[in-house]
């Protein structure tokens, strides 16, 4: 009888062996990255093997661009990332720039440089909230994306809008900081510095957290090299590498800062990296409002239903919080974009690299994983 | 790591220390956040200044502005009675809209909450459903930042000294780098399209040229105006009066385009060759024209486009009309009027000058020859100033100096000219006058911004030195004792506001005589039309009422067979409504013949 028992116990674990349980995580936002899914085979709690899924968001606006004219069509590339557009309308607008060879005012480019880091602050303050909620750990959410209102804020009286500014266009900027607004900023910056501290606590300093992230999703040098990984990622797994510091665009050269690097190559570690960027930016900043100079903000484009720029074609890249993103403009000679392309870094990370990572991970740690690797499907399909 | 970590325990329990501090949140709806002064929320318009260009609704990407008529609300004069309406499921606050608003009155308020579950009243007419938005304007665009180019390329022209020394073309055209760049500025909102006359297509060839298409753009001006080039240097362009651009800045030079992309052919073959005109077949229908005017020239090409044989009579030896006679050549030489006229010929249309009817051909003749009769006659004479003396030697009609400085023959203006009048024949003579040497005074009933010439020809008439002596009546021509002009004398005038709302009277005060030496008076206050013609039995069923024929939509006249237009039917009396009169019996007339 016992040996009937065990030969039908162990018939059925390698039934279950064989038919690995299919889990379908999304695609309602798998811990706040997006409409995707990711399609899990687990044997137990371990990941056999991981297909992402896409489609749920795709709105071609990489083909809707053929039929905008040039300056309708920055107001629809923002869209490619909800929680950080700025770098997308900043690269199209530099590419357009240097196709039409159109000259940026001093002052305007540090205002972009202000806002792109201002937005990278707001974006890693939403990625508190992501990699955190992934965890459980809520707190820490309410808290970094409370804070992230106040520099939404700077964006609505620097823009008038707060989540999609539309706000830096091909020439420079769209309208001058309003009165008062660098005392506004440094203000903040203050404030998001003391916070940092309490993020610490809660987060970097908390056991959970430690023990949920470190040696988990490990992306080794070799790999991130290999696989095209950019950013903070990369950064994450030891490689020194940014945009700003490596081909240097806007102002960035004259300013001083340094590329946080860790060699652990898990969340942790791009964690860490992100950590320690905020400060830089916030660096960044307080150089950037005693540098500015006065002066003009915009170099005026022509009528744009007849703006028509040179045939030929130009690429800019941006250093984003999910890594280098860039912008590749075709021009017929036309007053519309022949051909716009996008090149996001979520579509490394959050494709072909996540189904190769997840493999061997628990199923409890898919949405931190995706979370940590910046993952934005929207950016995946534009 | 030991297995149990207690810093790493305790650390978060610090988060209590947040405990009794003010929360980010608010809390609605008992306190709202205002927002930003810069804030693009809802939209807000001025429905008094937006002149209905629907330029807003050509940029947004998002198609959520489309243009309608309010009940109840027409628009002004020249704009085009459509305002914009926002569908807010659709918008996404770019606020490009406000950035290429040419009137500045589309801007984007503080407001932004909204809850309905009507799906449609989410389409708004902004400032007729929140008028209040009004208090609330936040993002909104000045002239320094609105992305129209207000201002315009300048043309260059002759200087005032030296343009009194010839009858040389004043205005020396545009080159190619500044007729793009002029072009360029164009929105293609088509408000100019709806007030011309003829309705020609001008954003359509505004944007030819900008593109650097300018064989297309002849061909679209040819579309509907065989005479364009007459029309670029001369026209009465109302289309630059209503454009959107002017109501911040400059209007486009519509006219100098024109005149630019017609001068890109130089010769009438070359016309021929970059319009490739599809002539059909020859019906065997037949039109006989009177007067190879504007109108007349018109319903004569495009009649001859359509396959019919069509005659023209002119009196003069030259055609052109008022065009050719009446407009001193330094505005529209000789040899661009040809060049028109040569293309028109070549096309099949047959003019038989030095031929007046009722004199060399009787009109009973050409209403029996042909199948349809067209009138484009014109006004010939012109008003006699009608005061005491008006019948001494060197006093004369300012339209009939015109003619004859034209026509080639010399004319002795002694050197002290007397122009009375304020319209553009006023001032051409005046400026002619100048080329011959003689001092000029225009004297001018109202004011000089009363006036209704051309501002252009006023502003180019005082460089060449015209004085102009407004809100003066003349009472009477001084004759020395050989019976020739001496002197006039003039009242001065106060404008006197209409009560019923109409301009300023010009009213003469009592006493204020004032004499002005003068060697010629010419009176410019108007022409007139001669129908001396016209046969009995024809003017029974032609009818004429205040000088002008009666005509119907169809520019057709009391006989079905005949019909009429130009400056004898409509009152504009300008060559643009003229050329429309012939397009519009070209029309007419095609349909009647062909059975259409």
């Amino acid at each position: 009888m016992e040996k009937k028992f065990l030969i039908l116990q162990k018939n059925t674990q390698d039934k279950m062996r064989e038919k690995a349980t299919t889990l379908y995580i999304g695609p309602q936002h798998p811990g706040i990255t997006g409409n995707m899914m990711v399609k899990v085979q687990v044997e137990g709690d371990t990941i056999v093997k991981a297909r992402t899924e896409v489609g749920y968001l795709h709105r071609a606006f990489e083909k809707l661009q053929e039929r905008r004219n040039w300056l309708q069509s920055f107001t629809l590339l923002c869209r490619f990332c909800v929680p950080e557009p700025d770098p997308v309308e900043e690269s199209y607008a530099r590419a357009v720039e240097l196709l039409e060879g159109r000259e940026v005012p001093e002052r305007a480019k540090y205002i972009r440089v202000l806002m792109l880091e201002l937005a990278r602050i707001g974006s890693y303050m939403l990625w508190y909230g992501g990699q955190n909620g992934s965890l459980g750990l809520y707190t820490m959410g309410q808290w970094s994306v409370g804070d992230r209102n106040y520099i939404l804020d700077l964006f609505e009286e620097l823009t008038g809008g707060r989540v999609y500014h539309m706000y830096i266009w091909p020439g420079g900027v769209r309208r001058d900081l309003p009165e008062g607004f660098a005392d506004k900023v440094l203000r903040t910056m203050d404030y998001l510095e003391k916070r940092l501290k309490d993020y610490d606590d809660l987060m970097f300093d908390n056991t959970i957290f430690q023990k949920r992230t470190q040696d988990v999703g490990i992306i080794s040098k070799e790999k991130a090299v290999e696989w095209g990984v950019v950013g903070p990622v990369l950064r994450g797994s030891g490689i020194k590498s940014d945009i700003r510091i490596d081909d240097p665009y806007e102002v960035y050269d004259k300013l001083d800062f340094i590329v946080p690097t860790h060699e652990g190559g898990d969340i942790w570690s791009r964690a860490l990296v992100r950590r320690q960027e905020i400060r830089q930016s916030i660096r960044i900043i307080r150089q950037v409002i005693e540098q500015m100079p006065s002066g003009e903000y915009f170099n005026r484009i022509p009528n744009p239903h007849k703006w028509a720029l040179p045939k030929g074609d130009a690429y800019a890249r941006t250093e984003a919080t999910r890594g280098e993103v860039g912008m590749y403009i075709v021009s017929d000679g036309g007053v519309h974009p022949r051909r716009i392309h996008f090149r996001g870094a979520a579509y490394v990370h959050g494709i072909t690299l996540l189904e190769d990572l997840l493999i061997g991970e628990n199923v409890a740690d898919i949405s931190a994983i995706m979370n940590s690797l910046g993952t934005c499907p929207p950016e995946i399909e534009r | 790591m030991s297995f149990f970590d207690l810093k790493g325990t305790l650390k978060p329990l610090t988060a209590l220390k947040q405990f009794g501090k003010k929360p980010h949140t608010i809390s609605y709806p008992k306190v709202s956040k205002e927002a930003a002064d810069r804030y693009r929320g809802l939209h807000f318009n001025d429905l008094d200044e937006c002149i209905g260009c629907g330029n807003c609704s050509t940029i947004c990407q998002n198609a959520a502005i489309d243009m309608i008529h309010i009940e109840g609300y027409d628009g002004k004069k020249g704009d085009s009675g459509l305002r914009p309406r926002v569908d807010n499921g659709r918008c996404c606050w770019c606020a490009l809209c406000v950035e290429v608003c040419p009137t500045g009155s589309l801007s984007l308020t503080k407001d932004y909450l909204y809850v309905s579950e009507d799906p449609d009243s989410f389409l708004w007419t902004p400032g007729k459903d929140n008028p209040e938005g009004k208090k609330q304007i936040s993002f909104f665009s000045t002239e320094e930042v609105s992305l129209n180019m207000f201002d315009r390329v300048p043309m260059p022209e002759l200087e005032g000294k030296e343009r009194v020394k010839s009858f040389a073309e004043v205005v020396l055209g545009y080159n190619e780098a500044e007729a793009r760049a002029e072009a360029s500025r164009c929105i293609s909102c088509g408000l100019c399209t709806e007030v011309c006359p003829e309705h020609m297509h001008i954003p359509e060839y505004i944007n030819a040229i900008a593109a650097g298409n300018d064989k297309d753009a002849v061909r679209i001006i040819y579309d509907n105006n065989p005479l364009p080039e007459m029309c670029g240097k001369v026209c009465t362009r109302r289309c630059e009066d209503v454009c959107a651009i002017a109501s911040r800045g400059e209007a486009l030079a519509i006219r100098w385009l024109k005149r630019y992309a017609t001068e890109t052919a130089v010769t009438s073959e070359m016309t021929h060759e970059i319009v490739n005109p599809e002539i059909r077949e020859a019906n065997g229908k037949t039109v006989g024209i009177v007067g190879a005017g504007p109108s007349g020239l018109t319903a004569a090409y495009y009649l001859a486009l359509r396959g019919y044989d069509v005659t023209i009579y002119e009196a003069n030896a030259k055609a052109g009309g008022a065009t050719m006679y009446g407009i001193p050549k330094y505005r529209l030489p000789i040899e661009s009027l040809d060049k028109q006229i040569d293309y028109i010929q070549s096309i099949g249309v047959k003019i038989n000058f030095n031929t007046k009817v009722g004199k060399d051909i009787s009109f009973k003749e050409i209403y029996n020859i042909y199948d349809v009769v067209f009138m484009g006659v014109g006004f010939p004479d012109a008003w006699p100033l009608g005061v005491d003396g008006d019948d001494a030697e060197g006093s004369m009609q300012a339209f009939r100096f015109l003619y004859m400085i034209n026509a080639g023959d010399k004319v002795d203006v002694g050197d002290k000219v007397v122009v009375v009048g304020g319209g553009n024949v006023a001032i051409d003579a005046a400026r002619v006058s100048r080329r011959l040497g003689a001092d000029v005074t225009i004297l001018y009933r109202r004011r000089v911004q009363d006036m209704p010439a051309d501002w252009e020809e006023i502003e180019g008439a005082e460089d060449e030195g015209v004085h102009i002596i407004p809100q003066g009546i003349p009472i009477k021509i001084h004759k020395d004792e050989k019976g020739h002009v001496k002197s006039v004398e003039y009242l001065k005038a106060e404008m006197v506001p209409d009560d019923k709302g109409g301009r300023p009277r010009p009213v003469a005060i009592e006493g204020s005589n004032t004499v002005l030496e003068a060697t010629a008076v010419m009176a410019a206050i108007g022409q007139m039309g001669d129908y001396s013609f016209l046969e009995e039995e024809f003017t029974e069923k032609i009818k004429i009422e205040r000088g002008r024929f009666v005509v119907n939509e169809k520019q057709q006249t009391g006989d079905p067979k005949v019909f009429a237009g130009g400056d004898a039917v409509n009152r504009t009396a300008d060559a643009i409504s003229a050329i429309a009169d012939g397009f519009r019996a070209c029309k007419a007339i095609d349909e009647m013949l062909s059975g259409k």
